[in-house]
């Protein structure tokens, strides 16, 4: 299964990447050269292995979702760029129509 | 107390100074950061370090003082500095993953293996440069340049947590925690000559460890010894509630594998002497017992192929004749499917990768990239200034591997053959190998800039991947050199076996005494 440039565009948009010309013929050649070292594993007969939840023949433990969360009010003041009113002020995003207008 | 250097004492003789207060921890920490000033561990050489902060670790130092004097228990660690990889969340030190995206990045919270070294009286001195998002096996990956091997800064430390073992080799600190999906810890390990440890999955909490692949992450502990590891990870492991990988299974006293008790007893006449409690004090490190009696090490023959580096090969033989000599039987074994393992490994480690640095989109974390073209512009160009060339390969690679059309061919496929290579872990066990002997490393330490093929460099990990797919503890053990380079051996045994595999490294260890590093 060959890479194409087009599968290495449509995998960046998914993975939200921007990824400009130049760098994607260098990915569609890295990534299919990778990808061919994978291909002896077509080889491999697996008709009644069931992929393992988890690594341990028991799994991964089933327990209640009860961990505490840590108190962390404390030292959000230190970390935030910037706060308000306990909450974070985060720059806008230039899509906001009025963003300029705000901004003045 | 002693006439030795600081750099040259191990965690268990820093413990016994500081607890019985032969030692100043204040003395002991500005020892680290002379040592580090001595070795150049900075950017303009070996570049080990990415942030410290002096004056907070003398102040924490004073704290320690002050526990000391009012009868607290300074536990197994009482002064011993120790640095942490990148990865790791503290509170004090920025967590940059050797990222972009991460630059300045302060975590709101810390790990819980910060929180129990702390607890144990250790003193976190410096956080470690590292591959960037552990992704690399050479720590040349790291958005703040490479790092170098202390034993020749022409060679790469190995990697992903090639900072921590660099500075435990540098003498900076005895112990250090690094991270691993793939062998992070065991190959750098290798590669500077001194003790890293993976433990079994579950085994160590990863709260507070920034996910590179969630069904392969452990933290691991490196030391300048076996001794220095052993105490390390006895200090971190354990169940901890908000980890639900972790372990509920006990922690074993496991230094008590240096005196040839081939089972952790929980009343052994040594147990109390070993166990460091309020009111008993460390002993130095214990006699390492050569005896190995009884004991079945596994070797498979897929780690030794016939393109095997001569050298390396020859400095395993020699460890495996130790292992005779001491009375254990060497059994030919074979582990089929291992040679499948990085194929399997560089499907399902990316994949979820792909899945676990979503995250970092310039919204919650670290950079954010000026918007030029809506959310979605904003998202790309973060993303894309943010990520290396390495960490967006892998991310573009689990993202291939998972979509439409794809996801039977490789990920389901990849996750199939994991489990008949966990499967060949269970079968030599449960035939009465105790434990597995391999290379760590197919070759010793190469040279910075001397790999630049992505699959070649992947090829590092052929010895140390599968440990990491089987949930397997592992250990990596200087056993000679090659030129003037390091070479790792490596035991392996069964889930949540680390005592037997400490017992099998002590022996080891003691067996080859100097020829170790020489």
């Amino acid at each position: 299964m060959a890479v194409t440039r087009a599968d290495v565009l449509h995998i960046a948009q998914l993975a939200r990447l921007g990824v400009d010309g130049a760098r994607a013929d260098e990915l569609t050649r890295e990534l299919g050269a990778i990808l061919a070292h994978m291909e002896v594993l077509s080889q491999v007969d697996t008709p009644i292995v069931t992929p393992a939840p988890g690594v341990e023949a028991a799994g991964t433990p089933l327990r209640a979702d009860s961990g505490a969360t840590p108190d962390i009010s404390g030292t959000l003041e230190s970390i935030a760029p910037s706060m308000r009113d306990g909450f974070f002020i985060v720059p806008r995003l230039a899509t906001h129509e009025d963003a300029a207008e705000n901004e003045a | 107390m002693s006439v030795k250097p600081y750099s040259d004492l191990r965690a268990a003789e820093i413990a016994v100074g500081v607890r019985a207060g032969q030692l100043s921890p204040v003395d002991v920490v500005q020892a680290s950061f002379d040592r580090a000033c001595e070795m150049g561990a900075g950017s303009d050489n070996l570049n080990i370090v990415l942030s410290a902060d002096d004056e907070a670790s003398i102040a924490e130092s004073k704290e320690l003082i002050t526990r000391r004097d009012t009868a607290t228990d300074l536990g197994l660690l009482a002064g011993v500095p120790v640095v942490l990889k990148d990865n790791i969340a503290t509170l004090g030190l920025p967590t940059t993953c050797g990222s972009r995206i991460l630059e300045g990045y302060v975590s709101p919270f810390e790990a819980t293996v910060v929180t129990r070294l702390r607890a144990h009286g250790a003193q976190v001195v410096a956080k470690t440069n590292m591959d960037e998002f552990a992704m690399g096996s050479s720590t040349e990956n790291s958005a703040y340049g490479p790092a170098r091997n202390p034993i020749d800064v022409r060679y790469v430390p190995g990697g992903s947590s090639g900072g921590s073992a660099a500075a435990v080799a540098a003498g900076i600190t005895p112990i250090a925690l690094g991270s691993e999906t793939g062998g992070s810890v065991r190959q750098p390990a290798a590669f500077c000559g001194v003790v890293g440890v993976k433990p079994t999955y579950g085994r160590v909490s990863r709260y507070g460890l920034v996910a590179f692949a969630s069904s392969l992450d452990q933290i691991g502990v490196l030391g300048r010894s076996v001794d220095d590891a052993a105490l390390a990870l006895e200090a971190i492991a354990g169940y901890d509630p908000r980890d639900s990988t972790s372990s509920e299974a006990e922690v074993p006293i496991y230094r008590m594998s240096a005196l040839g008790i081939p089972a952790p007893q929980a009343h052994h006449p040594d147990t109390e002497a070993l166990r460091v409690g309020r009111s008993a004090v460390p002993l130095p490190p214990p006699p390492h017992s050569r005896t190995l009696e009884g004991v079945v090490i596994g070797k498979p023959r897929e780690y030794f192929p016939d393109s095997l580096d001569p050298s390396v090969r020859e400095l395993c033989e020699r460890s495996l004749e130790r292992f005779r000599e001491m009375g254990a039987i060497v059994r030919e074994v074979s582990l089929a499917r291992s040679p499948l393992a990085i194929p399997v490994y560089y499907i399902i480690a990316p994949a979820e990768a792909s899945s676990n640095l979503a995250r970092f989109d310039g919204v919650r974390y670290g950079l954010r990239a000026p918007s030029v073209a809506g959310v979605r512009g904003m998202y790309e160009e973060t993303r894309s200034r943010g990520f290396g060339p390495e960490v967006t390969r892998r991310v573009l690679l689990g993202t291939y591997v998972l979509s439409a059309g794809y996801y039977d061919a490789y990920y389901r496929k990849a996750q199939a053959v994991r489990a008949l290579i966990a499967d060949d872990f269970r079968a030599v066990f449960a035939s009465g190998v105790n434990a597995i002997f391999t290379p760590t490393t197919p070759t010793p330490a190469f040279p910075i800039g001397a790999i630049s093929d992505p699959y070649e460099m992947y090829l590092n990990d052929i010895f140390t991947v599968t440990a990491n797919l089987a949930g397997v503890p592992a250990i990596s053990v200087p056993i000679g050199r090659v030129r003037h380079l390091p070479v790792g051996g490596q035991v392996i045994t069964t889930h949540f076996d680390e005592y037997t595999m400490f017992r099998i490294a002590y022996a080891l260890e003691a067996s080859l005494g100097r020829e170790a590093h020489q």
